[in-house]
């Protein structure tokens, strides 16, 4: 079967390439379908408690999606004329963006005060308005009394204030409706910059975060593949040195990473963050294939065998471990099918699709393009194994030292392990070269953090939030939580409420408290909601029943620790003061905060049921349990050291790195795979005793190993470059992973083999010609 | 000659109708908003009840109760008293409204609970009613000059077959760019309006359900739905004990009258 497929390769390369770029183009064509959703809600499943949670609070109150312009003056003063005319002109033009239900700014502000029985409401700073010192006075003592603003939509200092606009996208068509609001909010940012020389406008909020995910990703994609393939073209070049090699290296990658995103756009996947890290991945994972074949082709060719005849030897050679290590690989990512977070789920589909397209290019294609391209080698000897021979000869003779050296190192790093924190700061997911994590940074500095948790206190019963009881529990907790130390700010009825008593009595100051009536503050609402413009109403803090009321707590930035912890604070608050209300806290922030443990705890399953599955295939392609049970410790033990590694270097868990486990356990198992291969294939045809089988496993997969492995830690390290930290994590710790397991393989394996292989093996009766090259 | 003095009376002909022939479309949407103010013109004074009921996107209900009281007025908006029965919280409470089409209108609300008449000073109609989707701009009385018009095109609708108008807000504190109103050509009735926002963008469907005729002359939807497209949220209201012509005058809407309304 597989001769018949090699035999009609090399007589019809020209087929099998024409077959080959028509089924390519055809998956291709899939990735028209290919968009990206940018939206953080993506990182949730539809069964996420959080994530319900959330969506229900938001369906009961209004949807809290923003955009926050933080306009900064050049002379650091908002109190000034012009500034505050300018203020009202942005507020007036961010009604015009897309989907916009709400825009807060100190201008559009509704100010209500008294003149003996008037109640009069209207615009902090009107149209018109005479704006002379005195009255610049007057709305610097508002705002700087006002809990509504201060904080959260101007600072104490006056250098800077936002106006924030609350959008509803309908989410019909997410993919085109973030970059519609985005591109309308950037209009308003260039055009007032533009006509303000020294005025700068910086843009924050969940719908920057969500658009960031996408531009910060696509940005990636457009820098980082060319520079891998730039690191793999090199890599050959000086290691194998051919041209027609790379060159057809280059076009098997190219054409899996084509045809497995087209198939995925044929599925109709989205592109998300951590998806789309997918092209580089397979691009690193497609190599090892092409590195196999062709080093033993050129090996065959040095021994002065035609072409056509080393090729084939070499794919007959290489054909059984390069499918068991893809299909280890791709069982490897579709671990990840576990992970609660659906991108993760795509990622690992799409780059195990990947890989096992490298796979069947590389045995088909690769060699089709090899026998119409120009292949030459010079017939020289392979000079540089002697690295090989001494690594060999030191691991043999320090065996007794480095076993239980290693072991302790081992045990050590592992020890480590537990100590790292999880933590997802959504923000944090970006680096500082991403516009939305400097606006957010300096919002966090200047103003107050984007770390919100939205408080619904629901009492039970219809208009209940009016009853005193109620009221005065909320007061003591708002001033509570105001008073919690990471508290940038508190968005609370409580506050409009005592304005409006102090209104109701001629603007008496003392009587700047709680109504003691609930009819007096049913009615104070009944007359305040009336008097209120579009989009400035109450109900984003008031269900319609009036028998919930939302609360919503701005945070300075925070660990998803440190979040929990506030979290657990909040409901011991309520569970101690007031436990005849249902509380709940929810929000994107805790939704981020909750999401690595779920994540973690879904995966444990994935790893395990991948680990058994790769154990099972390596037992039989071994076709020895003992020596499928050995090669657990070396292929388990480099993730864990990978993460005890971690906590030295960050000790900062995130969803990015909660997959990593799953998806380098398919890869390691590569490095053992033909490093035990060729032991027992000296242990059993050449007679050899550990010792020996050692040495000859290291003279001839040592150098392959070393080179995959190269290829694998740059593939990795130019992901880690990543500005989308997310990505960047995953691939940092994956690639330390891999790198710790090349060790492990070479300085722990091998002791370990010469200590527990003692008895004799017994030849089989038919070669276990299974993984040998 | 004869031929020629027909030629001239012609073009006369045609030359004198022509402006009549061509009416703008903005003339012809004013010329219906005239004819929708005149069949409704003369009902003098009238009162009603209106239950409320508003729906989250949650499913969850909440209900108001008011009755209105509302008396015409010749060349100014019409002069209203809204009282308030549900919740129970702001039973007794009382709103009076002097209507204005392009001023802001005069406004005062009595509170039980604090024994007083506010004046209230604000602009702003666009705000939701009671927390619902109705805006107090959609409730309050149609007046020529509050809108700028233009119709648009013929349409079948629920009355027959409608006429499609659009009206722009004059006033630029309105929470809208534009209504789009279908109107029955038979009895001048609106069926359907829609509202879109400040951004253009839609907004709200308001529809009529159940026109009954008083007077033998007004009609008067029993039901009046209100649905967000942008929140999800709706509002209907139901109306009930439409009453015309029972005697209101100048004295119930008056300020110091408010605290005895009932």
């Amino acid at each position: 079967m597989k001769e018949k497929l090699f035999a009609t390769v090399l007589r019809y390369p020209a087929l099998i390439l024409l077959a080959c770029l028509v089924l390519t183009v055809m998956a291709t064509v899939g990735g028209k379908n290919l968009v990206f959703k940018s939206d953080y809600r993506v990182f949730f499943s539809e069964e996420n408690p959080q994530l319900v949670a959330y969506e229900s609070i938001q369906n009961i109150f209004n949807k809290s999606d923003n955009v926050a312009f933080i306009v900064i003056p050049a002379d650091g003063n908002i109190y000034t004329p012009e500034h505050l005319q300018l203020l009202r002109q942005i507020t007036t033009d961010a009604w015009q963006i897309p989907y916009s239900t709400r825009v807060d700014s100190i201008a559009n502000y509704q100010h209500t005060w008294a003149e003996e029985d008037d109640m009069i409401v209207e615009d902090l700073v009107s149209e018109g308005q005479t704006l002379d010192p005195s009255a610049l006075d007057r709305i610097r003592e508002i705002v700087n009394t006002e809990p509504i603003l201060l904080n959260k939509i101007a600072s104490v200092k006056g250098q800077v204030s936002l106006v924030n606009v609350t959008v509803q996208m309908p989410m019909i068509d997410p993919v085109a409706e973030v970059p519609e609001v985005v591109a309308r909010v950037r209009e308003i940012q260039q055009k007032y910059m533009a006509e303000n020389p020294g005025l700068e406008i910086k843009l924050s909020g969940i719908v920057m975060m969500n658009n960031s995910f996408a531009e910060s990703a696509l940005k990636d994609n457009a820098t980082l593949i060319p520079i891998m393939f730039g690191v793999v073209v090199l890599t050959m070049l000086v290691l194998l040195r051919t041209f027609s090699g790379t060159f057809s290296t280059v076009i098997i990658i190219a054409a899996s990473i084509a045809a497995a995103m087209g198939l995925a756009g044929w599925s109709g996947m989205f592109l998300t963050g951590p998806s789309a890290s997918a092209p580089t991945m397979i691009l690193t994972l497609a190599v090892a294939d092409c590195i196999h074949i062709l080093s033993t082709m050129f090996y065959e060719m040095r021994r002065g065998i035609v072409k056509r005849d080393a090729l084939l030897d070499s794919l007959r050679i290489n054909f059984q471990p390069v499918m068991l290590t893809s299909v280890t690989t791709a069982i490897g990512f579709l671990s990840m099918n576990f992970s609660d977070s659906p991108p993760f789920r795509d990622l690992g589909n799409i780059v195990a699709v990947g890989v096992m397209l490298a796979f069947l290019f590389s045995i088909t294609l690769f060699p089709a393009l090899l026998m119409v391209l120009p292949v030459r080698v010079k017939q020289t000897r392979e000079e540089d194994r002697d690295w090989t021979r001494s690594l060999a000869a030191f691991v043999t003779s320090k065996r007794r030292i480095l076993l239980p050296g290693m072991s302790v190192f081992m045990l050590l790093l592992i020890a480590f392990l537990p100590m790292n924190q999880l933590n997802d700061d959504f923000v944090k997911y970006f680096d500082t070269s991403v516009p939305f994590r400097q606006a957010t940074d300096y919002m966090q500095d200047n103003l107050s953090g984007m770390t919100m948790m939205e408080i619904s206190i629901d009492s039970g019963e219809s208009s209940g939030i009016n009853d005193p009881a109620f009221l005065k529990k909320l007061g003591v907790f708002s001033d509570w939580l105001r008073s919690q130390p990471e508290t940038d700010h508190v968005s609370t009825l409580t506050d409009t409420l005592k304005r409006l008593n102090k209104n109701m009595h001629g603007d008496d100051q003392s009587y700047y408290r709680l109504p003691e009536d609930r009819e007096l503050s049913a009615q104070y609402l009944l007359l305040y909601e009336m008097s209120l413009p579009y989009g400035l109403d109450l109900n984003n803090q008031l269900n319609v029943d009036k028998s919930s009321v939302r609360v919503v707590g701005t945070f300075k930035n925070l660990t998803s620790n440190e979040l929990v912890s506030l979290e657990e604070r909040v409901q011991n608050w309520f569970a101690r003061n007031a436990p005849e209300y249902q509380v709940q806290t929810t929000g994107p922030n805790l939704m981020f905060a909750h999401i690595s443990q779920r994540n973690i705890k879904s995966m444990l399953s994935g790893i395990a049921l991948a680990l058994v599955l790769i154990s099972l295939l390596l037992g039989f392609a071994l076709r020895s349990v003992r020596f499928g049970v050995i090669s657990l410790l070396p292929n388990l033990a480099p993730a864990a050291m990978g993460f005890g590694l971690w906590y030295l270097i960050d000790g900062q868990v995130g969803l990015g790195l909660s997959v990593v486990a799953g998806m380098t356990l398919g890869i390691v198992v590569d490095d053992t795979v033909h490093f035990l291969s060729k032991y027992l294939y000296a242990r059993r045809h050449r007679d050899a005793d550990s010792v020996a089988a050692v040495q000859y496993a290291f003279g001839s997969v040592g150098r392959a190993l070393w080179i995959t492995t190269f290829v694998l830690v740059c593939g990795f390290m130019v992901l880690a470059q990543s500005s989308f930290k997310l990505n960047a994590d995953m691939g940092f710790l994956t690639a330390l992973t891999i790198l710790i397991a090349l060790v492990v393989d070479f300085l722990f394996l091998p002791p370990l083999l010469m200590v527990f292989d003692k008895t004799k093996i017994e030849t089989p009766a038919k070669t276990a010609q299974g993984v040998e090259r | 000659m004869n031929l020629t003095k027909s030629f001239y009376l012609l073009l006369t002909l045609t030359l004198l109708s022509g402006p009549v022939l061509a009416q703008t479309p903005e003339e012809r949407g004013l010329e219906i908003a005239r004819e929708v103010k005149q069949r409704d013109f003369g009902w003098a004074d009238m009162q009603a009840e209106m239950l409320m009921v508003l729906r989250n996107k949650q499913g969850e209900e909440s209900v108001r109760e008011i009755r209105i009281k509302s008396l015409e007025q010749e060349g100014d908006g019409d002069k209203s008293l809204t009282i308030f029965d549900k919740p129970l919280d702001v039973k007794g409470t009382a709103f009076l409204s002097f209507s204005h089409p392009l001023e802001a209108d005069d406004q005062w609300l009595y509170l039980p609970a604090l024994k007083r008449v506010k004046r209230i000073s604000s602009r702003n109609k666009s705000g939701p009613f009671m927390g619902s989707e109705f805006a107090y701009e959609d409730l309050s009385s149609f007046e020529i000059e509050k809108y700028s018009y233009k119709y648009i095109k013929d349409e079948s609708c629920e009355g027959g077959t409608c006429f499609v108008v659009e009206q722009y807000p004059v006033d630029k504190d309105s929470g809208y760019t534009r209504r789009v109103a279908w109107i029955d050509q038979d009895q001048y009735r609106v069926w359907k309006v829609e509202f879109y926002d400040r951004k253009n963008s839609l907004l709200k469907t308001l529809s009529f359900k159940g026109y009954q005729q008083y007077l033998d002359r007004y009609w008067r939807a029993d039901l009046q739905q209100m649905i967000n497209h942008q929140n999800g949220k709706s509002t209907d209201l139901k109306w009930s004990g439409y009453q015309f012509r029972v005697g209101l005058n100048d004295s119930d809407f008056n300020k110091n009258t408010l605290k005895r309304a009932r």
